[in-house]
This record gives structure tokens, C-alpha cells and sequence, in this order.
């Protein structure tokens, strides 16, 4: 079981996947415009990641090498869509925010590169685990990031205005300020929290 | 271990895959079809609820004015017609901007409330949450006031540094009044 923890906490840590791996860039810089967006984007991106990985590591063995990525492609863009609807059926007003990045998904890296690097040499519990964990991660970096970018940006938190009126850094909500904010946590996270 | 990559394989893992994955994507769309449309529907709802005065019931139908369709929902009470609430969808600074603009039979603005738009965050945006920008349509008489933004002449608080965004939306709302405008001609007709 410990090693299974392991895998989670190293998704959060050691393997995490925007500060450490600096995989799933597109969604990390686009939806972090608030903490709450960047939390649902992680939560929508470790919906995927979980259960694309648990179906990869049972169907690995029965796929033929030379059309494995089209299958797995397939695989997560079946769980992209069923999100997607789901979504759009019982969290109307979140599918708005994130509409246009959900059908994204499909296409981040990091679903594909833990299907490749990890699941399909793996159980399905340790699958399960391994997306639990980088998608915890991806899920933590994104609500830090959003976080960061809402006070910087709009003077609030979690949608919750602290300064008053509408007068943040308008740099920090837009693209400029997402780079900024992303290097600067990297530089961060890479000094007190990577130990080998 | 990986399965062999020859024709008949690959042909079968594929096409069980696909066959596989479609079946689950078909269950699940026939299982939020009904919850989709209700969101879609209550969403609607609400916004000509916000922009109508209190109504009965309310009937989906559309005006050609120069050209352009718009689509509109009649809300009758008792029996008299007590606003119109159109869509008007015009260009923004970042794409598509759609209003839902309610206008009483007499020509006067009641309310509006954004249905979708693709404004800058913290810019642009603020045309649906800066509640001075807002406010200002609650009421907006256009034979009284000039429906144009304060910097062409108008009488249009436009949001500040988004000048772009105020003038669409000031656009939106003034189709919308023609459209009313036609609507009502063609009734005394």
C-alpha cells in the first residue's frame, strides 16, 4: 500500500506535472484566470486521468504496438466527451467558464504521456493511483496559479473581493501576467519543495 | 505483453475499441439529453425573467429586420402583450456577444443580461458584472436618451477601458429596440 501512496504523492511533488514535468501547458495558462477556475480545470483534467489510466492498463495488454496510440486516443476521448456531458448536464454555469478548454483535454499531454510512460506497464490499482496523484498535482498547481492571478488580478479570492471595486493588475488575468506568475512559482517550487 | 501487430489484429482491436467506446458515448448522451435541455431551458428562462416584467406565459418567434433575423419571446399577461424579450447577438472585441434584451411594447429598454460573450477577462467581461454599467439599461428610455456610448455623443456609461465592448453592447441593445419598433409597427398594421 505504501507504494501506492508514493505514487501519489510523488504526482504531487517529484513528478508534478506543470512545475516538474511542465507538461499540460495550454489548459495551466488559459483557465487560471481565477482559483476557481483552475481548480475545476484540475479537477475535470484528474476526472480524465484516473479513469483513462485504469481503462489503458486493463486493455495495454490486448493492443497491438503499432496502433496503441490511436486506441489510446480514442479510449480518452470517450472519457473527455462523457465528462463533457456530464458537465453540460449538471454543472451548466461551470461547463460555461470551461466549455471551450474541456474537449482540450483530449489532446494534454499529460493524459497521453502518463498512458504511455506509466499505465500501460502497470496495474490497474497503481494506474489508478499514478492519476490520482499527477492529477492532484496538475489540480493543485493550477488552483495556486489561479489563485495567484485572481489577486494579483482582480483583488479577490475563491470569487471573494477583498479590496473592493474591480482594481487588481488587469496584466496578471491575461496572458502576460499567466507566464509571469507561472515562471516565478516554478522558480518556487523547484527551490523548496524538488528534493531528489 | 503487447499483442502481435498484424492486419487482423490491429483491424479488430481498433474496431472493438471504436465500437466499444461509441456505445458508452451513446448510453451516456441518451441519459443527459433531458438534463442538458433543461439547463439550456432554465437558463433561457431565467434570463427573460430578468429583463421581462412579471408575465404568464411567453411565445418563441422571430422578425426580420433589414435583413437580419432575430429571434424574440413574446410575454403576454392576461392576455396583453407585456414585453418582448429579443436575442440580439452582435460582434464584441473577442468574438460573439449575445444579449437577451427585454423591451416593453412602448419602446423602453426594461432590462438586458448577457447570454454568452468572449470578452477579456477583467476588461470586456465587466459587461456582466459591473453593476454601474449595468444599471443603466433598467429603464433606458430610447426616445428620451441617445443609444450611443458617451464618447460618440450618446448617453452610454461605457465601462471603463472597454470602449469596444460598451459600443457592441449598446449596438445589441439598439437592435434589439429596432426590432421592437418593426414588431409593433407591424401589429398596428
Amino acid at each position: 500500500m505504501s507504494k501506492n501512496l508514493k505514487l501519489i504523492t510523488d504526482g504531487l511533488v517529484k513528478n508534478n506535472p506543470t512545475f516538474v514535468l511542465l507538461l499540460g501547458m495550454c489548459p495551466t495558462l488559459a483557465t487560471t484566470t481565477s482559483a476557481i477556475n483552475g481548480l475545476s480545470m484540475g479537477l475535470a483534467t484528474l476526472f480524465v486521468l484516473v479513469l483513462s489510466n485504469m481503462a489503458i492498463s486493463l486493455i495495454a495488454p490486448a493492443v497491438p504496438d503499432k496502433v496503441h496510440i490511436p486506441v489510446y486516443i480514442v479510449v480518452i476521448a470517450t472519457f473527455v466527451t462523457l465528462l463533457q456531458l456530464l458537465m453540460q448536464a449538471y454543472t451548466p454555469s461551470m461547463y460555461e467558464t470551461l466549455g471551450l478548454f474541456i474537449p482540450l483535454i483530449v489532446v494534454n499531454c499529460i493524459v497521453l504521456g502518463r498512458a504511455e510512460a506509466f499505465a500501460n506497464k502497470h496495474g490497474v490499482l497503481e494506474s489508478a493511483c499514478d492519476g490520482l496523484g499527477v492529477g492532484l498535482g496538475f489540480t493543485c498547481s493550477l488552483t495556486v496559479l489561479g489563485l495567484v492571478r485572481e489577486i494579483l488580478g482582480s483583488g479577490s479570492a475563491f470569487g471573494f473581493n477583498f479590496i473592493g471595486g474591480n482594481d487588481g493588475m488587469l496584466a496578471f488575468v491575461m496572458a502576460p501576467g499567466a507566464f509571469l506568475c507561472l515562471g516565478y512559482l516554478m522558480v518556487l517550487f523547484n527551490k523548496f519543495l524538488k528534493k531528489d | 505483453m503487447a499483442a502481435v501487430s498484424n492486419l487482423k489484429n490491429m483491424v479488430m482491436v481498433l474496431g472493438l475499441t471504436c465500437l466499444l467506446c461509441s456505445a458508452v458515448l451513446g448510453g451516456a448522451y441518451a441519459l443527459t439529453k433531458e438534463p442538458i435541455d433543461a439547463a439550456a431551458k432554465a437558463k433561457t428562462d431565467k434570463a427573460i425573467g430578468a429583463v421581462l416584467p412579471a408575465f404568464d406565459e411567453t411565445s418563441y418567434e422571430s422578425v426580420d429586420v433589414d435583413g437580419k433575423t432575430y429571434n424574440y419571446y413574446k410575454a403576454v399577461k392576461g392576455g396583453e402583450t407585456v414585453g418582448y424579450a429579443v436575442e440580439s447577438s452582435v460582434v464584441g472585441f473577442g468574438g460573439p456577444l449575445s444579449l437577451m434584451v427585454g423591451v416593453t411594447p412602448d419602446g423602453i429598454v426594461h432590462n438586458t443580461s448577457v447570454l454568452s460573450h468572449a470578452e477579456t477577462p477583467g476588461l470586456g467581461a465587466k459587461c456582466n458584472t459591473d453593476a454601474k454599467f449595468m444599471a443603466q439599461w433598467e429603464g433606458f428610455d430610447p426616445s428620451a436618451k441617445i443609444l450611443s456610448v458617451k464618447k460618440d455623443g450618446g448617453d452610454v456609461d461605457a465601462i471603463t477601458a472597454s470602449t469596444i465592448t460598451s459600443r457592441a453592447y449598446t449596438e445589441a441593445v439598439k437592435n434589439a429596440v429596432d426590432a421592437v419598433k418593426k414588431l409593433e409597427e407591424n401589429d398596428h398594421e
